[in-house]
């Protein structure tokens, strides 16, 4: 399991879970769970794309990706930004039809990039996920507290100056990379559960702000090293897994939540 | 008290939006201490005009002037309590950690423990008596709650002036009293201004040094004795209204047009 050809796998989980969790967290609290499903399926087109050119796919999704934050906002812009992220999402999924349909040859990085590929990270793929993953985390930390408040009370952060326009930009933007360095691993459709399952988790179940980000970090952490070590044994697809684990993460911490909270109504009643 | 710099000065301000024109020729000064009451009804120009004094939206002509500098220049001194903030339950804030974002939500970097912060919070939520919902998630506060939490997210960077955006809407009586009363301490003991929305003045009327009070973009201003008079309101809305004093509370109506039929009045209200 932790053989040479596995290493690669664990390295690029670990740094993969860290920043999914830290970008997600802020995904869950600002509601944008619609545009975290959707921009990851910008590497379908792109992927397509780039095996038509006959270039690396992770470039071909990088720009589709980039180009679908930059459509987002223009759409979003004129207003209904859930309508947008549904159009952008078909948008997207029509182009990478189209892309399929010219090649004849069955195209094994399309599906690996759809699916996930647990042993799809090569040593060339590690430094630019590891890059990536680096830059977002440092970016993270740096806009911690300024983005908590956007996400939380857009009114409030307009007045300390915090421009809402911008801090949305840069926020998809980090989104897309996270999705873009985390594609190679889990796939386009599942990625989305690693960025809302462990955070929407730990925020159910901790009311302290850095808490629950550390909490999210961990069940992240741990839903990966789990979903790569069952999908090792199983030989089932990692993303499987991955979604199973997010899935049930979330259910059982919002079960405890209302539990814990009906627990609390029955003692204040008890008191009064 | 006139000699002493006007903490908010207003004159002659006029705000279009939307190629619409929303507040005509308002002016008025507000001086540190006092509590000033903007009263008008929805579509007044209430909202509009604390956003343009709070420097969100640029005015057609005229100035907005806070303690002598332009609203941008001055944040810090200002503190605000939007009308409606809806808290999503599930937000990962106690109450102490929204008021911290009041005090530091705009530097970069990860929030580390410091005495000095958490004294400020708690000196903030202790101003607003916030201390018992202080650990408590925001978004599981009872209404009352989530405006003293706002409110004391607005206190903590000790601003000079601060300015609530209806904040009796939506309370009942108790809840109502209770913020007047808070208010009122605010003033007193922090020497505090306070600009304050509301549609009803008379909840505001113990507290109130000042009113601005506006009808489709156009204000008079002045205590309520000067202002609260049928000639002024008259002027102001454009057709005759009367003004009923009862018990220390105002009632301002329009007069029944000249030719009703008194008969026909009678017949109304006796069904």
């Amino acid at each position: 399991m932790f053989s040479s050809f596995m290493i690669n796998t664990w390295i690029a989980g670990t740094a993969i879970a860290l920043v999914a969790a830290f970008v997600g967290y802020f995904v869950v609290i600002r509601r944008s769970a619609f545009a975290a499903h959707a921009l990851p399926l910008g590497a379908f087109p792109g992927a397509a794309a780039a095996n038509l050119l006959g270039v690396n796919p992770f470039v071909g999704l990088l720009v589709f990706v980039g180009m679908g934050v930059l459509l987002l906002r223009q759409l979003a812009r004129m207003g209904r930004r859930d309508v947008a992220t549904g159009l952008l999402l078909v948008l997207f999924l029509g182009m990478g039809a189209l892309f399929l349909s010219m090649t004849n040859e069955y195209a094994p990085e399309v599906f690996s990039l759809l699916f996930g590929e647990m042993l799809g990270v090569s040593k060339a793929d590690l430094w630019p996920i590891l890059g990536i993953c680096a830059v977002v985390s440092v970016l993270m930390i740096t806009i911690y507290r300024p983005l908590l408040l956007d996400s939380s009370f857009p009114d409030l952060a307009a007045l300390k100056g915090i421009p809402a326009a911008r801090m949305d930009l840069l926020f998809l933007s980090l989104l897309a990379l996270v999705t873009a360095s985390a594609l190679p691993v889990v796939g386009a459709f599942l990625v989305f559960t690693l960025l809302v399952g462990p955070p929407a988790a730990a925020q159910a179940l901790s009311t302290h702000p850095l808490r629950s980000l550390l909490l999210a970090v961990i069940f992240a952490e741990g839903s990966i090293w789990l979903a790569i070590a069952l999908s090792y044994w199983s030989n089932w697809p990692i993303g499987f897994f991955v979604g199973m684990i997010g899935a049930g993460l979330f259910n059982l911490a919002r079960s405890y939540r209302s539990w814990s909270q009906r627990q609390r109504g029955a003692k204040l009643l008890a008191i009064s | 008290m006139t000699n002493q710099r006007a903490i908010l000065a207003v004159a002659d301000l006029s705000v279009d939006l939307g190629g619409r024109s929303i507040l005509r020729d308002v002016s008025f000064n507000l001086y540190p201490g006092q509590l000033c009451a903007l009263i008008g009804e929805n579509g007044a120009g209430k909202t509009t005009l604390l956003r343009t004094l709070l420097g969100l939206i640029s005015q057609r002509a005229g100035t907005v002037l806070i303690d002598g500098e332009v609203p941008r220049k001055h944040r810090a001194l200002v503190g605000y309590v939007p009308q409606k903030i809806t808290f999503d339950p599930d937000l990962p804030l106690r109450t102490r950690d929204l008021v911290r974002l009041g005090l530091d939500g705009h530097h970069l970097g990860l929030p580390l423990w410091n005495s000095r912060t958490d004294a400020a919070v708690d000196a903030a939520l202790q101003a607003v008596g916030a201390e018992d919902f202080a650990d408590r998630r925001v978004g599981e506060l009872s209404g009352g709650q989530q405006q003293r939490a706002v409110i004391a997210h607005a206190l903590v960077r000790k601003p000079r002036l601060l300015i609530l955006d209806e904040p009796l809407a939506n309370l009942d009586f108790g809840s109502a009293n209770a913020l007047v009363d808070l208010l009122g301490k605010l003033i007193a003991q922090q020497q505090m201004t306070v600009l304050v929305t509301a549609h009803d003045m008379n909840p505001l009327i113990p507290v109130m040094d000042r009113l601005v009070y506006l009808v489709d973009g156009r204000a008079a201003t002045g205590t309520v004795a000067e202002v609260v008079q049928p000639e002024v309101l008259s002027k102001l809305y454009g057709y005759p209204v009367s003004v009923l004093r009862h018990g220390g509370r105002i009632l301002v109506l329009p007069d029944a047009p000249e030719n009703a039929d008194v008969a026909n009045l009678n017949r109304c209200a006796g069904h």
